[in-house]
């Protein structure tokens, strides 16, 4: 049994519910998808009540800038399509490939992070709009900041996977995890759609 | 039980439980660590009690009655209640659905271990500045002005215990959906595995929005944000829907389960089948939902403006549907039953009255216009002590005192368990009942001391004596466990005579649960063996070997370094060397998680074999 579980070969179409620790995992994560968007709405609902207590502040049209925003939305969606390339892959039990394109996924996620903390930066030291200048700044920073602490975790997440299968194939025991990782990271872009309407469309014409 | 099985020594079995994924091992874990809690929330009600025995005393500061009350507040749910459920669920639930184990026996761990150095950082706060004082429910902007660092306590405290009981409820959703045993359909479901699954289910979609909130909190505190600062355009009142968004649902977290332990103790003991067994289920079922939309009667004083209070106030009142529905069907199965009065069953028909009167103090809280007079009064104390502890503890005590044997293979003694009912239950209503009286004339809740001659005097003694009722009762019931456990006398699978899966299989169960796969041919599967088999449960497969995940202290370090991380957030400056090793202990444990292939081992179909006569499946 524990051979066949890290064996690579003859693997069934769907390597990562084949088992039942996998068809677990597969569905504990769902579930914890689930719990993370009432975390997210919360937090958005949050914004939405103080994304107008500017105080002295800045407010948001004064600082969003679209471009770079768009930049980053462009970045973040493709890095989603880059992650379904490497689950083909892995469901095709081609290894190399899947790795190549989980590659590229990190790529573009530390890309959009580069930007992130770049936008930070040019919004704390351009425009005085620190964490602490008004509620908007902490409602904005707390949503946006979490958004982004999900996507360096997820980061660190599909690189140590990455590191630990370097040098063996895919198998029943690791294909859950590449699986429930890759759902992951769906879900902190669905999450960036929202940001990208409700804090900075709105922000810039509401 | 097997010859591998030896007796441990001390230290052997400390590191078992250090690291065990057995959700029976977890179950006692949870136990004793709930019951540790809720004797500490015991007696910082004591505390509370002896305080108000009399107009103007000064047993205690105001500062550490604040403390206390806090302490009282937040302990008895998050760190008694909770925990004791959990307990439950672990010791029953994979039982009731013929599994061998959790979903996940490893984050099962975890939960626990988070939760108790939750727990603990909690209470390390009576030693280090002074514990919380802005009450369990930490209302800004109270809790943001408050000294020291006990609110601080309050927040990352709860934080790391709140993570690990997320985590738990997964795990059981997870369980119940994939492990169940061939036959167990949902509807053959017993009822308390019904309530843990929605409790589930409340606890995942609840949990969240006290994690934010608590994050607000800290990040207020701690770092300057400015959520809750109206000077700085900052709003009270989010933390308060935020608080309560969560707050309601996990009053029914807590009752649900207690719902399921009398649907389990009434039909056993009246030797019928649960009356309106899916009427049950769907009353579960919608009380759950209906919770998720009825937070703000918390808040009905805020002025949010009648329409909201008109919804939130009828929403609120259409809960008593199914909670009405619920009782009338344990009467319904009690009526007609042949009746045995064993401990357990005592305290389930000492809950009925009991929570029906909660429940209707909470119809009358429910209506918007009256809530003005009651609110934040004694009234309001009185109206959720009678169903926290008229059907919470009520549940969870006939719980553990139903399912002691099959915990631990010993029987609580009978006739203490009787005494420990009256006494506790008597002292409950001495307590709280006139506490409704003391509210309607005015005593506001949690203020520290009250004058002479208002009225009030007598009335306080009246609730400070039934208090010590109450504890006596429960110093019985230790007395008791200790006792049992001490004599050890060995009991059945069975000794209720009882009607569900977990009572086919020796007490305790051997680690692996089930030899061979149970096949359930119905609801209440034990009773339709006993009146139309042979009494034993059928196998579902072939005797074979089974699979059972590694032992790990891996949890064990992830939630120690959440705890020394907390102390490094919280205090700052140079402390913040804490948080770098807490959080280095963590991410490290969760990368040894991660690079370390964890397959588990076999119990093989040849040792089995040789077990013999320990009554598995016959």
């Amino acid at each position: 049994m524990a051979d066949d579980m890290l064996k690579s070969t003859n693997l069934p179409q769907n390597p990562e519910r084949a088992t039942l620790e996998g068809r677990n995992k597969f569905m504990g994560f769902w579930f914890f998808l689930g719990g993370e968007t009432v975390l997210f709405a919360s937090l958005f609902g949050t914004y939405l009540a103080l994304k107008n207590s500017t105080v002295d502040g800045p407010a948001a049209n004064e600082i969003f800038g679209l471009e770079l925003v768009f930049l980053m939305t462009i970045i973040l969606l493709t890095s989603s399509l880059t992650s379904v390339y490497a689950m083909y892959h892995m469901k095709n039990n081609d290894p190399k490939k899947m790795q190549l394109w989980l590659g590229i996924t990190v790529a573009l996620g530390l890309a959009f992070l580069g930007l992130e903390i770049y936008e930070f930066y040019h919004y704390v030291h351009g425009y005085h709009f620190g964490y602490t200048t008004s509620a908007f700044s902490s409602a904005f920073y707390t949503l946006v900041g979490f958004h982004g602490a999900h996507v360096a975790f997820g980061l660190g997440w599909i690189i140590s996977l990455m590191v630990r299968n370097a040098k063996r194939g895919i198998n029943l025991y690791n294909a859950p995890k590449f699986y429930i990782a890759s759902l992951y990271w769906h879900f902190i872009d669905v999450v960036w759609v929202f940001i990208f309407t409700v804090v900075y469309l709105m922000g810039k014409v509401g | 039980m097997s010859a591998t099985v030896k007796k441990a020594g001390f230290g052997a079995t400390l590191w078992e439980y250090l690291t065990t994924v057995d959700h029976k091992k977890i179950g006692i874990l949870y136990l004793v660590a709930g019951m540790f809690f809720f004797i500490l929330g015991g007696l910082e009600a004591m505390l509370i009690r002896i305080q108000l025995i009399k107009p103007d005393n000064d047993f205690i500061s105001a500062q550490f009655y604040n403390e206390v009350l806090t302490m009282h507040g937040t302990t008895m749910i998050f760190l008694a209640a909770m925990p004791l459920i959990f307990a439950l669920m672990n010791a029953v639930v994979p039982l009731q659905i013929g599994a061998r184990d959790v979903a996940f026996p490893f984050v099962n761990s975890l939960g626990f271990w988070l939760f108790f150095f939750g727990g603990v950082m909690l209470n390390v706060s009576w030693f280090v500045t002074g514990a919380p004082d802005a009450g369990w429910t930490a209302y800004a902007p109270l809790s943001i002005f408050s000294e020291g660092h006990g609110v601080d306590f309050y927040a990352i405290g709860l934080q790391i215990s709140g993570f690990g009981t997320l985590m738990g409820g997964i795990n059981f959703i997870v369980t119940i959906v994939n492990m169940r045993a061939p036959g167990m359909t949902y509807m053959r479901m017993p009822l308390f595995t019904w309530t843990a699954f929605i409790a589930s289910v409340l606890i995942l979609f609840a949990f969240p929005a006290l994690t934010v909130g608590l994050f607000l909190l800290t990040f207020d505190r701690l770092f300057g944000a400015n959520f809750f600062d109206p000077s700085m355009g900052g709003n009270v009142i989010i933390w308060e829907h935020l608080f309560w968004i969560f707050g309601h649902p996990e009053v029914y977290i807590l009752i649900l389960p207690a719902f399921g332990v009398f649907s389990e103790v009434v039909p056993t003991f009246a030797k019928k089948r649960l009356f309106g067994y899916s009427s049950m289920v769907f009353a579960t079922v919608l009380i759950a939902f209906l919770g998720f939309m009825v937070w703000a009667h918390h808040m009905f004083t805020v002025g949010l403006g009648p329409i909201a209070n008109s919804i939130f106030a009828v929403a609120t009142m259409a809960i008593a549907v199914p909670t009405g529905i619920k009782i009338f069907n344990w009467l319904f199965t009690l009526w007609g039953g042949s009746i045995r009065l064993t401990s357990p069953m005592v305290f389930a028909l000492g809950f009925i009255p009991t929570f029906t009167i909660g429940g209707m103090t909470g119809v009358m809280l429910g209506s918007a216009a009256a809530d003005f007079q009651y609110h934040d009064s004694y009234f309001v104390v009185a109206h959720f002590h009678y169903v926290i502890v008229g059907g919470v503890v009520l549940g969870l005590f006939a719980g553990i005192i139903y399912w002691w044997p099959k915990m631990f293979g010993t029987m609580l003694n009978e006739k203490l368990n009787h005494w420990f009912f009256w006494l506790f239950f008597i002292g409950f209503h001495l307590t709280f009942f006139v506490q409704h009286f003391l509210g309607l004339m005015g005593m506001p809740r949690r203020y520290w001391i009250f004058l002479e001659d208002q009225g009030l005097d007598f009335f306080n003694l009246i609730s400070t004596i039934g208090a010590f009722f109450m504890a006596a009762g429960t110093i019985l019931f230790l007395y008791n466990v200790v006792v049992t456990q001490a004599k050890g006398v060995k009991v059945s699978g069975d000794p209720w005579d009882a009607r569900t899966l977990e009572w086919a299989i020796p007490s305790p169960p051997p680690f692996y649960n089930f030899k061979q796969e149970p096949l359930v041919r119905g609801l209440d599967p034990l009773w339709i063996e006993k009146t139309e088999g042979d009494g034993k449960i059928k196998p579902a497969e072939p005797l074979g070997d089974i699979h059972m995940p590694n032992n790990s202290f891996v949890p064990f370090m992830m939630s120690l370094g959440l705890f020394i991380a907390g102390f490094g957030v919280m205090f700052q400056g140079s402390y913040w060397i804490l948080a770098v090793i807490g959080f280095a202990i963590t991410a490290g444990s969760m990368l040894y998680r991660s690079f370390k292939d964890d397959l588990g081992y076999h119990v093989h179909k040849e040792d089995l074999e040789d077990e013999k006569g320990d009554g598995s499946n016959g």
